[in-house]
Protein backbone atom coordinates (compact mmCIF):
# COMPACT_ATOMS: atom_id res chain seq x y z
CA UNK A 1 0.00 0.00 0.00
CA UNK A 2 2.68 2.28 1.32
CA UNK A 3 4.86 1.11 -2.14
CA UNK A 4 1.61 2.26 -4.39
CA UNK A 5 1.06 6.04 -2.59
CA UNK A 6 5.33 6.41 -3.08
CA UNK A 7 4.67 5.43 -6.87
CA UNK A 8 1.79 7.91 -7.05
CA UNK A 9 3.73 10.84 -5.56
CA UNK A 10 6.75 9.94 -7.79
CA UNK A 11 4.98 10.26 -11.49
CA UNK A 12 2.93 13.00 -9.75
CA UNK A 13 6.13 14.91 -9.42
CA UNK A 14 7.87 13.78 -12.31
CA UNK A 15 4.66 14.85 -14.73
CA UNK A 16 4.30 18.44 -12.63
CA UNK A 17 8.18 19.01 -14.12
CA UNK A 18 7.47 17.72 -17.32
CA UNK A 19 4.39 19.77 -17.60
CA UNK A 20 6.24 23.44 -15.99
CA UNK A 21 9.05 22.53 -18.62
CA UNK A 22 6.82 22.23 -21.76
CA UNK A 23 4.60 24.84 -21.03
CA UNK A 24 5.55 27.74 -22.50
CA UNK A 25 6.24 25.41 -25.70
CA UNK A 26 3.07 24.33 -25.59
CA UNK A 27 1.44 27.92 -25.13
CA UNK A 28 3.85 29.11 -27.69
CA UNK A 29 2.52 26.32 -30.41
CA UNK A 30 -1.04 27.09 -29.17
CA UNK A 31 -1.00 30.55 -29.29
CA UNK A 32 0.58 30.56 -32.47
CA UNK A 33 -2.24 28.73 -34.18
CA UNK A 34 -4.92 31.03 -32.86
CA UNK A 35 -6.33 34.52 -34.26
CA UNK A 36 -5.57 37.79 -32.81
CA UNK A 37 -9.42 37.39 -31.57
CA UNK A 38 -8.90 34.19 -30.31
CA UNK A 39 -5.47 35.35 -28.46
CA UNK A 40 -6.50 38.90 -27.03
CA UNK A 41 -9.82 36.37 -25.63
CA UNK A 42 -10.07 36.56 -21.35
CA UNK A 43 -10.43 34.29 -19.63
CA UNK A 44 -7.47 32.76 -21.95
CA UNK A 45 -9.12 30.23 -24.59
CA UNK A 46 -8.38 26.55 -24.76
CA UNK A 47 -10.19 25.04 -27.00
CA UNK A 48 -10.57 27.05 -30.26
CA UNK A 49 -10.70 26.24 -34.02
CA UNK A 50 -6.76 26.28 -35.11
CA UNK A 51 -5.69 28.21 -37.93
CA UNK A 52 -2.63 28.49 -39.94
CA UNK A 53 -2.81 32.02 -41.11
CA UNK A 54 -0.30 33.30 -38.64
CA UNK A 55 2.22 31.28 -40.79
CA UNK A 56 0.92 32.00 -43.73
CA UNK A 57 1.99 35.70 -42.96
CA UNK A 58 5.32 35.43 -41.62
CA UNK A 59 6.20 33.10 -44.14
CA UNK A 60 4.62 35.02 -47.14
CA UNK A 61 6.89 37.67 -46.18
CA UNK A 62 10.00 37.29 -48.29
CA UNK A 63 12.36 39.25 -45.52
CA UNK A 64 11.61 36.25 -43.07
CA UNK A 65 12.95 33.68 -45.69
CA UNK A 66 15.68 35.84 -46.55
CA UNK A 67 16.63 36.22 -42.47
CA UNK A 68 16.52 32.24 -42.04
CA UNK A 69 18.57 31.66 -44.90
CA UNK A 70 20.69 34.08 -43.74
CA UNK A 71 20.70 32.63 -39.97
CA UNK A 72 21.88 29.23 -41.81
CA UNK A 73 24.45 31.07 -43.88
CA UNK A 74 26.15 32.28 -40.37
CA UNK A 75 25.87 29.67 -38.28
CA UNK A 76 26.95 26.78 -41.03
CA UNK A 77 30.20 28.83 -41.99
CA UNK A 78 30.79 29.49 -37.95
CA UNK A 79 30.73 25.74 -37.28
CA UNK A 80 32.68 25.19 -40.61
CA UNK A 81 35.59 27.52 -39.47
CA UNK A 82 35.47 27.03 -36.25
CA UNK A 83 36.14 23.16 -37.13
CA UNK A 84 38.69 23.99 -39.06
CA UNK A 85 40.73 25.60 -36.50
CA UNK A 86 39.66 23.94 -33.92
CA UNK A 87 39.91 19.95 -34.43
CA UNK A 88 43.69 20.15 -35.05
CA UNK A 89 43.82 22.57 -31.71
CA UNK A 90 41.60 20.41 -29.61
CA UNK A 91 43.84 16.99 -30.87
CA UNK A 92 46.70 18.92 -29.93
CA UNK A 93 45.45 20.21 -26.25
CA UNK A 94 44.25 16.53 -25.70
CA UNK A 95 48.13 14.62 -27.02
CA UNK A 96 50.25 17.06 -25.26
CA UNK A 97 48.02 17.91 -22.30
CA UNK A 98 48.23 21.66 -23.19
CA UNK A 99 46.01 22.62 -20.21
CA UNK A 100 46.71 26.57 -20.39
CA UNK A 101 45.82 26.95 -23.86
CA UNK A 102 42.57 24.95 -23.60
CA UNK A 103 42.31 27.73 -20.53
CA UNK A 104 42.73 30.42 -23.05
CA UNK A 105 39.71 29.24 -25.49
CA UNK A 106 37.78 28.31 -22.86
CA UNK A 107 37.62 31.83 -21.63
CA UNK A 108 36.57 33.15 -24.71
CA UNK A 109 33.10 31.08 -23.40
CA UNK A 110 32.99 32.47 -20.56
CA UNK A 111 33.89 36.28 -21.00
CA UNK A 112 30.96 38.41 -21.76
CA UNK A 113 30.37 39.41 -25.37
CA UNK A 114 30.07 42.82 -25.14
CA UNK A 115 33.28 43.53 -24.09
CA UNK A 116 34.43 42.22 -27.32
CA UNK A 117 31.75 43.53 -29.13
CA UNK A 118 31.72 47.40 -28.71
CA UNK A 119 35.42 47.21 -30.23
CA UNK A 120 34.28 45.21 -32.79
CA UNK A 121 31.87 47.22 -33.83
CA UNK A 122 34.28 50.27 -34.42
CA UNK A 123 36.95 48.30 -36.76
CA UNK A 124 34.33 46.47 -38.22
CA UNK A 125 33.17 50.15 -39.25
CA UNK A 126 36.08 51.24 -40.19
CA UNK A 127 37.12 48.36 -42.30
CA UNK A 128 33.68 48.76 -43.65
CA UNK A 129 32.23 45.23 -42.58
CA UNK A 130 29.35 46.20 -40.66
CA UNK A 131 26.41 44.55 -42.07
CA UNK A 132 28.21 41.57 -43.77
CA UNK A 133 28.81 37.96 -43.34
CA UNK A 134 32.04 38.52 -43.01
CA UNK A 135 31.67 40.39 -39.65
CA UNK A 136 28.47 38.25 -38.34
CA UNK A 137 30.58 34.73 -39.21
CA UNK A 138 33.82 36.21 -37.51
CA UNK A 139 31.92 36.81 -34.46
CA UNK A 140 29.98 33.84 -34.49
CA UNK A 141 33.25 31.73 -34.37
CA UNK A 142 34.09 33.21 -30.98
CA UNK A 143 31.02 31.29 -29.79
CA UNK A 144 30.97 27.99 -31.84
CA UNK A 145 35.26 27.54 -31.54
CA UNK A 146 35.55 27.27 -27.88
CA UNK A 147 32.62 24.32 -28.07
CA UNK A 148 34.53 22.58 -30.85
CA UNK A 149 37.51 22.57 -28.29
CA UNK A 150 36.07 21.91 -25.49
CA UNK A 151 33.95 18.94 -27.04
CA UNK A 152 36.82 17.55 -29.50
CA UNK A 153 39.80 17.46 -26.93
CA UNK A 154 37.76 15.40 -24.60
CA UNK A 155 36.82 13.40 -27.30
CA UNK A 156 39.99 12.85 -28.63
CA UNK A 157 41.44 11.96 -24.54
CA UNK A 158 38.90 8.89 -25.64
CA UNK A 159 40.81 7.22 -28.36
CA UNK A 160 43.68 5.00 -27.40
CA UNK A 161 46.73 5.90 -27.73
CA UNK A 162 48.19 2.89 -28.98
CA UNK A 163 46.62 3.47 -32.12
CA UNK A 164 48.70 6.22 -33.03
CA UNK A 165 52.19 4.88 -31.66
CA UNK A 166 51.91 1.23 -33.91
CA UNK A 167 51.18 3.63 -36.55
CA UNK A 168 54.09 5.70 -35.99
CA UNK A 169 56.20 2.90 -35.67
CA UNK A 170 55.00 1.83 -39.60
CA UNK A 171 56.11 5.72 -40.76
CA UNK A 172 53.11 7.51 -41.02
CA UNK A 173 53.60 11.05 -40.64
CA UNK A 174 51.49 13.28 -37.89
CA UNK A 175 49.34 14.80 -40.58
CA UNK A 176 48.70 11.21 -41.78
CA UNK A 177 47.67 9.76 -38.27
CA UNK A 178 45.30 12.78 -37.76
CA UNK A 179 43.46 12.57 -40.99
CA UNK A 180 43.43 9.21 -41.64
CA UNK A 181 43.00 7.79 -38.60
CA UNK A 182 41.98 9.87 -35.46
CA UNK A 183 39.04 11.96 -37.68
CA UNK A 184 37.77 8.72 -38.99
CA UNK A 185 36.95 7.91 -35.35
CA UNK A 186 35.75 11.29 -33.94
CA UNK A 187 32.41 11.00 -35.52
CA UNK A 188 30.28 10.91 -32.71
CA UNK A 189 32.64 13.98 -31.09
CA UNK A 190 32.39 15.61 -34.13
CA UNK A 191 28.58 15.27 -34.79
CA UNK A 192 28.02 16.34 -31.05
CA UNK A 193 30.39 19.52 -31.13
CA UNK A 194 28.65 20.28 -34.69
CA UNK A 195 25.10 20.51 -33.48
CA UNK A 196 25.77 22.29 -30.38
CA UNK A 197 27.76 24.89 -32.16
CA UNK A 198 25.23 25.38 -34.60
CA UNK A 199 22.52 25.73 -32.22
CA UNK A 200 24.37 28.37 -29.67
CA UNK A 201 25.09 30.43 -33.27
CA UNK A 202 21.60 29.94 -34.65
CA UNK A 203 20.23 31.30 -30.90
CA UNK A 204 22.72 34.34 -30.59
CA UNK A 205 21.23 37.30 -30.34
CA UNK A 206 23.31 39.98 -29.15
CA UNK A 207 26.02 40.03 -31.90
CA UNK A 208 23.65 40.05 -34.68
CA UNK A 209 21.79 42.64 -33.36
CA UNK A 210 24.61 45.21 -33.20
CA UNK A 211 27.16 43.90 -36.41
CA UNK A 212 23.91 43.06 -38.97
CA UNK A 213 21.53 45.67 -40.46
CA UNK A 214 19.27 44.77 -43.30
CA UNK A 215 20.60 42.95 -45.64
CA UNK A 216 22.51 40.09 -42.71
CA UNK A 217 20.05 40.20 -39.86
CA UNK A 218 19.47 37.09 -38.67
CA UNK A 219 16.25 35.62 -36.85
CA UNK A 220 16.96 36.21 -33.55
CA UNK A 221 16.54 40.35 -34.58
CA UNK A 222 13.55 39.62 -36.89
CA UNK A 223 12.07 38.02 -34.06
CA UNK A 224 12.38 40.51 -31.70
CA UNK A 225 11.68 43.37 -34.00
CA UNK A 226 7.55 42.00 -34.34
CA UNK A 227 7.85 43.29 -30.83
CA UNK A 228 8.45 47.22 -31.98
CA UNK A 229 5.02 47.81 -33.23
CA UNK A 230 2.25 49.21 -31.07
CA UNK A 231 -0.39 46.83 -31.34
CA UNK A 232 1.74 43.62 -31.00
CA UNK A 233 0.81 40.92 -33.36
CA UNK A 234 1.04 37.91 -30.63
CA UNK A 235 -0.29 35.24 -33.62
CA UNK A 236 2.32 36.24 -35.85
CA UNK A 237 5.26 36.82 -33.12
CA UNK A 238 4.29 33.14 -31.74
CA UNK A 239 4.54 31.80 -35.19
CA UNK A 240 7.97 33.31 -35.58
CA UNK A 241 9.13 32.03 -32.59
CA UNK A 242 8.25 28.77 -33.50
CA UNK A 243 9.90 29.07 -36.70
CA UNK A 244 13.19 30.18 -35.00
CA UNK A 245 13.21 27.34 -32.25
CA UNK A 246 11.77 24.58 -34.63
CA UNK A 247 15.48 23.72 -36.07
CA UNK A 248 17.08 23.74 -32.60
CA UNK A 249 14.42 21.00 -31.07
CA UNK A 250 14.25 18.96 -33.93
CA UNK A 251 18.60 18.46 -33.92
CA UNK A 252 18.47 18.32 -29.77
CA UNK A 253 15.72 15.48 -30.44
CA UNK A 254 17.51 13.59 -33.27
CA UNK A 255 20.87 14.09 -31.64
CA UNK A 256 19.87 13.85 -27.85
CA UNK A 257 22.69 11.23 -26.30
CA UNK A 258 25.34 13.84 -28.13
CA UNK A 259 23.64 16.82 -26.73
CA UNK A 260 23.21 15.76 -23.37
CA UNK A 261 27.22 14.52 -23.45
CA UNK A 262 28.14 17.65 -24.81
CA UNK A 263 26.18 20.07 -22.55
CA UNK A 264 27.27 18.29 -19.34
CA UNK A 265 30.68 16.46 -19.85
CA UNK A 266 32.60 19.59 -19.35
CA UNK A 267 31.38 19.81 -15.69
CA UNK A 268 31.32 16.46 -15.02
CA UNK A 269 34.84 15.75 -16.30
CA UNK A 270 35.98 19.20 -14.87
CA UNK B 1 58.75 10.76 -44.23
CA UNK B 2 61.72 13.04 -43.85
CA UNK B 3 59.75 15.70 -45.44
CA UNK B 4 57.61 15.65 -42.83
CA UNK B 5 59.97 15.81 -39.87
CA UNK B 6 59.54 19.83 -39.09
CA UNK B 7 55.79 19.38 -38.85
CA UNK B 8 56.09 16.23 -37.03
CA UNK B 9 58.41 17.70 -34.40
CA UNK B 10 56.47 21.07 -34.32
CA UNK B 11 53.52 19.93 -33.93
CA UNK B 12 52.01 20.91 -30.94
CA UNK B 13 52.56 24.22 -31.88
CA UNK B 14 51.44 24.10 -35.26
CA UNK B 15 47.75 22.61 -35.10
CA UNK B 16 46.67 24.92 -32.49
CA UNK B 17 48.34 28.30 -33.90
CA UNK B 18 45.12 29.24 -36.23
CA UNK B 19 42.94 29.00 -33.47
CA UNK B 20 45.40 30.91 -30.81
CA UNK B 21 45.95 34.09 -33.83
CA UNK B 22 42.00 33.69 -33.81
CA UNK B 23 41.47 34.15 -30.39
CA UNK B 24 44.19 36.54 -30.29
CA UNK B 25 42.89 39.28 -32.76
CA UNK B 26 39.23 38.51 -32.03
CA UNK B 27 39.43 38.19 -28.45
CA UNK B 28 42.70 39.46 -26.48
CA UNK B 29 43.19 42.53 -28.24
CA UNK B 30 39.75 44.03 -28.48
CA UNK B 31 39.37 43.21 -24.63
CA UNK B 32 42.58 45.70 -24.69
CA UNK B 33 41.18 48.19 -26.68
CA UNK B 34 38.59 48.37 -24.04
CA UNK B 35 40.69 48.96 -21.46
CA UNK B 36 42.26 51.46 -23.44
CA UNK B 37 38.85 53.12 -24.62
CA UNK B 38 37.84 53.43 -20.77
CA UNK B 39 41.11 55.43 -20.12
CA UNK B 40 40.03 58.26 -22.94
CA UNK B 41 37.00 60.48 -23.68
CA UNK B 42 35.36 59.36 -26.57
CA UNK B 43 31.83 59.73 -28.13
CA UNK B 44 31.07 58.24 -31.09
CA UNK B 45 28.80 60.68 -32.13
CA UNK B 46 31.12 63.82 -31.98
CA UNK B 47 33.28 63.13 -34.68
CA UNK B 48 36.42 63.84 -32.61
CA UNK B 49 38.95 61.70 -31.84
CA UNK B 50 39.63 59.85 -28.34
CA UNK B 51 41.82 61.87 -25.97
CA UNK B 52 43.17 60.09 -22.84
CA UNK B 53 41.92 61.10 -19.66
CA UNK B 54 43.16 58.65 -17.20
CA UNK B 55 40.67 57.27 -15.04
CA UNK B 56 38.49 60.60 -15.49
CA UNK B 57 35.59 58.18 -16.64
CA UNK B 58 35.81 55.40 -14.17
CA UNK B 59 35.80 58.36 -11.28
CA UNK B 60 32.68 59.16 -12.96
CA UNK B 61 30.84 56.05 -13.62
CA UNK B 62 31.81 54.37 -10.79
CA UNK B 63 29.64 57.01 -8.63
CA UNK B 64 26.67 57.31 -10.86
CA UNK B 65 23.54 55.77 -9.05
CA UNK B 66 22.61 54.24 -12.14
CA UNK B 67 25.58 52.46 -12.82
CA UNK B 68 25.57 51.43 -9.14
CA UNK B 69 21.91 50.25 -8.74
CA UNK B 70 22.78 48.12 -12.19
CA UNK B 71 25.49 46.66 -10.59
CA UNK B 72 23.68 45.93 -7.06
CA UNK B 73 20.75 44.60 -9.77
CA UNK B 74 23.03 42.22 -11.43
CA UNK B 75 23.93 40.85 -8.17
CA UNK B 76 20.51 40.46 -6.90
CA UNK B 77 19.37 38.98 -10.13
CA UNK B 78 22.47 36.34 -10.60
CA UNK B 79 22.66 35.35 -7.39
CA UNK B 80 18.80 34.77 -6.82
CA UNK B 81 18.39 33.11 -9.62
CA UNK B 82 21.13 30.72 -9.23
CA UNK B 83 20.29 29.83 -6.07
CA UNK B 84 16.73 28.98 -6.66
CA UNK B 85 18.57 26.99 -9.83
CA UNK B 86 20.26 25.10 -7.56
CA UNK B 87 18.21 23.70 -5.27
CA UNK B 88 15.10 23.58 -7.92
CA UNK B 89 18.20 21.38 -10.08
CA UNK B 90 19.17 18.97 -6.92
CA UNK B 91 16.45 18.32 -5.90
CA UNK B 92 15.39 17.50 -9.55
CA UNK B 93 18.19 15.26 -10.25
CA UNK B 94 18.06 13.58 -6.84
CA UNK B 95 14.00 12.54 -7.84
CA UNK B 96 14.89 11.51 -11.65
CA UNK B 97 18.27 9.21 -10.19
CA UNK B 98 16.01 6.07 -10.74
CA UNK B 99 14.96 3.98 -13.20
CA UNK B 100 11.17 4.65 -14.16
CA UNK B 101 9.29 4.39 -17.17
CA UNK B 102 9.50 7.74 -19.45
CA UNK B 103 13.11 8.79 -18.18
CA UNK B 104 14.60 9.00 -21.16
CA UNK B 105 11.29 11.46 -22.31
CA UNK B 106 12.09 13.37 -19.26
CA UNK B 107 15.87 13.53 -20.19
CA UNK B 108 14.84 15.12 -23.56
CA UNK B 109 12.25 17.25 -22.01
CA UNK B 110 14.56 19.03 -20.06
CA UNK B 111 17.05 19.53 -22.81
CA UNK B 112 14.72 21.63 -24.75
CA UNK B 113 14.93 25.08 -22.30
CA UNK B 114 18.60 24.84 -22.79
CA UNK B 115 18.43 24.91 -26.78
CA UNK B 116 15.43 27.12 -26.92
CA UNK B 117 16.39 30.98 -28.37
CA UNK B 118 16.65 32.61 -25.15
CA UNK B 119 14.88 36.12 -27.19
CA UNK B 120 11.57 33.52 -28.42
CA UNK B 121 11.63 32.45 -24.85
CA UNK B 122 11.56 35.98 -23.67
CA UNK B 123 8.69 36.68 -25.77
CA UNK B 124 6.91 33.83 -25.09
CA UNK B 125 7.04 34.88 -21.46
CA UNK B 126 6.19 38.51 -22.26
CA UNK B 127 2.73 37.10 -23.35
CA UNK B 128 2.48 34.97 -20.34
CA UNK B 129 3.19 38.19 -17.96
CA UNK B 130 0.92 40.04 -20.42
CA UNK B 131 -1.72 42.38 -17.80
CA UNK B 132 -4.65 41.56 -19.53
CA UNK B 133 -4.57 38.71 -21.66
CA UNK B 134 -1.38 36.82 -19.69
CA UNK B 135 -2.13 33.12 -18.61
CA UNK B 136 0.33 34.47 -15.32
CA UNK B 137 -2.62 36.16 -14.02
CA UNK B 138 -5.25 33.65 -15.37
CA UNK B 139 -3.26 31.43 -12.75
CA UNK B 140 -3.14 33.99 -10.05
CA UNK B 141 -6.92 34.55 -9.85
CA UNK B 142 -8.24 30.72 -10.48
CA UNK B 143 -5.94 30.07 -7.06
CA UNK B 144 -8.01 33.28 -5.74
CA UNK B 145 -5.03 35.27 -5.48
CA UNK B 146 -4.51 39.21 -6.62
CA UNK B 147 -3.60 39.91 -9.98
CA UNK B 148 0.10 40.98 -10.45
CA UNK B 149 1.57 43.83 -13.04
CA UNK B 150 4.47 41.51 -13.47
CA UNK B 151 7.47 43.07 -15.50
CA UNK B 152 5.15 46.46 -15.95
CA UNK B 153 5.71 47.42 -12.17
CA UNK B 154 9.15 48.40 -11.01
CA UNK B 155 8.55 46.13 -7.69
CA UNK B 156 8.05 42.96 -9.74
CA UNK B 157 9.85 43.03 -12.68
CA UNK B 158 13.35 41.93 -11.91
CA UNK B 159 11.35 38.48 -9.74
CA UNK B 160 9.49 37.93 -13.06
CA UNK B 161 13.13 38.15 -15.10
CA UNK B 162 14.20 35.76 -12.90
CA UNK B 163 11.44 33.57 -12.98
CA UNK B 164 12.37 33.07 -17.04
CA UNK B 165 16.12 32.60 -16.13
CA UNK B 166 15.23 29.52 -13.54
CA UNK B 167 12.81 27.99 -15.87
CA UNK B 168 15.55 27.90 -18.90
CA UNK B 169 18.66 27.06 -17.22
CA UNK B 170 17.12 24.97 -14.10
CA UNK B 171 17.56 21.97 -16.03
CA UNK B 172 21.18 22.55 -16.86
CA UNK B 173 22.04 21.99 -13.51
CA UNK B 174 19.91 18.80 -13.07
CA UNK B 175 21.24 17.03 -16.38
CA UNK B 176 24.90 17.89 -14.87
CA UNK B 177 24.20 16.59 -11.46
CA UNK B 178 22.60 13.62 -13.10
CA UNK B 179 25.45 12.93 -14.76
CA UNK B 180 27.35 13.65 -11.88
CA UNK B 181 25.09 10.98 -9.82
CA UNK B 182 25.38 8.42 -12.66
CA UNK B 183 29.34 8.46 -12.09
CA UNK B 184 28.67 7.50 -8.50
CA UNK B 185 29.65 4.46 -6.67
CA UNK B 186 26.84 2.63 -5.08
CA UNK B 187 28.46 1.06 -2.05
CA UNK B 188 28.49 3.72 0.17
CA UNK B 189 24.93 3.98 -0.01
CA UNK B 190 24.37 0.50 -0.06
CA UNK B 191 26.44 -0.08 2.92
CA UNK B 192 24.58 2.63 5.17
CA UNK B 193 21.13 1.33 4.64
CA UNK B 194 22.17 -2.23 5.73
CA UNK B 195 23.20 0.00 8.64
CA UNK B 196 19.80 1.66 8.95
CA UNK B 197 19.53 4.62 7.97
CA UNK B 198 17.05 6.43 6.14
CA UNK B 199 16.83 7.68 2.45
CA UNK B 200 16.60 11.41 3.37
CA UNK B 201 19.82 10.32 5.82
CA UNK B 202 21.58 8.60 2.74
CA UNK B 203 20.71 11.79 0.25
CA UNK B 204 21.91 14.24 2.76
CA UNK B 205 25.01 12.81 4.59
CA UNK B 206 26.51 10.53 1.48
CA UNK B 207 24.98 11.43 -2.28
CA UNK B 208 24.75 15.20 -1.39
CA UNK B 209 28.24 15.05 -0.33
CA UNK B 210 29.65 12.96 -2.62
CA UNK B 211 27.88 15.01 -5.38
CA UNK B 212 29.44 18.04 -4.14
CA UNK B 213 32.08 19.03 -6.57
CA UNK B 214 29.97 18.52 -9.92
CA UNK B 215 27.30 20.85 -8.24
CA UNK B 216 29.71 23.46 -7.13
CA UNK B 217 30.91 23.62 -10.94
CA UNK B 218 27.63 23.67 -11.99
CA UNK B 219 26.63 26.06 -9.80
CA UNK B 220 29.65 29.17 -10.77
CA UNK B 221 28.95 27.93 -14.42
CA UNK B 222 25.54 29.38 -14.34
CA UNK B 223 27.34 31.95 -12.41
CA UNK B 224 29.07 32.98 -15.16
CA UNK B 225 26.53 32.77 -17.65
CA UNK B 226 23.63 34.22 -15.31
CA UNK B 227 26.00 37.68 -14.96
CA UNK B 228 25.84 38.04 -18.54
CA UNK B 229 22.04 37.56 -18.62
CA UNK B 230 21.16 39.85 -21.57
CA UNK B 231 19.16 38.44 -24.53
CA UNK B 232 15.65 37.97 -21.99
CA UNK B 233 16.00 41.36 -20.18
CA UNK B 234 16.53 42.94 -23.75
CA UNK B 235 13.87 41.27 -25.03
CA UNK B 236 11.11 41.43 -22.39
CA UNK B 237 12.12 44.81 -20.51
CA UNK B 238 14.80 46.65 -22.75
CA UNK B 239 15.83 47.29 -18.92
CA UNK B 240 12.63 49.08 -17.70
CA UNK B 241 10.14 50.10 -16.29
CA UNK B 242 12.36 53.53 -16.09
CA UNK B 243 15.63 51.51 -15.28
CA UNK B 244 14.16 48.94 -12.84
CA UNK B 245 15.52 46.01 -14.89
CA UNK B 246 18.93 47.43 -15.93
CA UNK B 247 21.48 44.96 -15.50
CA UNK B 248 25.75 45.80 -15.90
CA UNK B 249 25.21 44.26 -19.44
CA UNK B 250 21.96 45.76 -20.30
CA UNK B 251 23.67 49.54 -19.35
CA UNK B 252 27.08 48.71 -20.94
CA UNK B 253 25.05 48.10 -24.28
CA UNK B 254 22.94 51.67 -24.20
CA UNK B 255 26.01 53.29 -23.64
CA UNK B 256 27.67 51.66 -26.51
CA UNK B 257 25.06 51.40 -28.76
CA UNK B 258 22.08 54.19 -27.81
CA UNK B 259 24.23 57.27 -26.36
CA UNK B 260 27.61 56.29 -28.10
CA UNK B 261 29.30 57.15 -25.09
CA UNK B 262 32.38 54.87 -25.69
CA UNK B 263 34.85 56.21 -23.08
CA UNK B 264 32.10 55.68 -19.97
CA UNK B 265 30.86 52.46 -21.68
CA UNK B 266 34.20 50.60 -21.67
CA UNK B 267 34.48 51.33 -17.78
CA UNK B 268 31.11 49.57 -17.54
CA UNK B 269 32.65 47.06 -20.23
CA UNK B 270 35.67 46.58 -18.42
CA UNK B 271 33.87 46.49 -14.47
CA UNK B 272 31.34 43.62 -16.17
CA UNK B 273 34.57 42.10 -17.89
CA UNK B 274 36.35 41.75 -14.04
CA UNK B 275 33.66 40.80 -12.48
CA UNK B 276 33.27 37.57 -14.72
CA UNK B 277 37.27 36.97 -15.25
CA UNK B 278 37.07 36.70 -11.15
CA UNK B 279 34.55 34.01 -11.57
CA UNK B 280 35.98 32.35 -14.38
CA UNK B 281 39.49 32.14 -12.15
CA UNK B 282 37.79 30.54 -9.13
CA UNK B 283 36.18 27.73 -11.31
CA UNK B 284 40.03 26.72 -13.06
CA UNK B 285 40.78 27.05 -9.54
CA UNK B 286 38.45 24.20 -8.45
CA UNK B 287 38.95 21.80 -11.04
CA UNK B 288 42.66 22.24 -10.78
CA UNK B 289 42.48 21.42 -7.34
CA UNK B 290 40.16 18.20 -7.83
CA UNK B 291 42.37 16.71 -10.72
CA UNK B 292 45.20 17.15 -8.08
Amino acid sequence: MLKVGYKILFYGAVVLLAAIVLMPFLWMLISSLKTQVDIVAWPPKFVFSPTFQNYYKVFGEQDFIRYFINSTVVAAFAVGVSLLLGLPAAYSIARFSQRRLALVILLARLMPGISFLMPWYIIFSRLGLMDTYVALVLSHVLITLPIVVWIMSSYFETIPIELEESAMVDGASRNYIFLRIILPLSGPGIITATTLAFIFSWNNFLFSQVLSMERTRTLPIAVFNFLSYADIDWGGVMAASVAIMAPALVLTMIFQRYVVSGLTMGAVKG
Amino acid sequence: MTHNSYADSNIRWIYPLPAILFVALLMVFPVLYTTYISLTNWTLTSGNAPSFVGLENFGQVLIEPRFLQALWRTMVFTISAVAAEAVLGVAAALLLDRAFVGRNLVKLLLLLPLVATPVAVGIVFNLFYDPTIGLANYVLESLGLPASSWISDASTVLLSLVIVDVWQWTPMITLIVLAGLAALSDEPAEAARIDGASEWQIIRLITIPMVMPVIVTAVILRLIDALKTFDIIFAMTGGGPGYASETLNLIGYKYSFEYFRMGQAAVILVVLFLIVLACSVAITRLSKRRAA
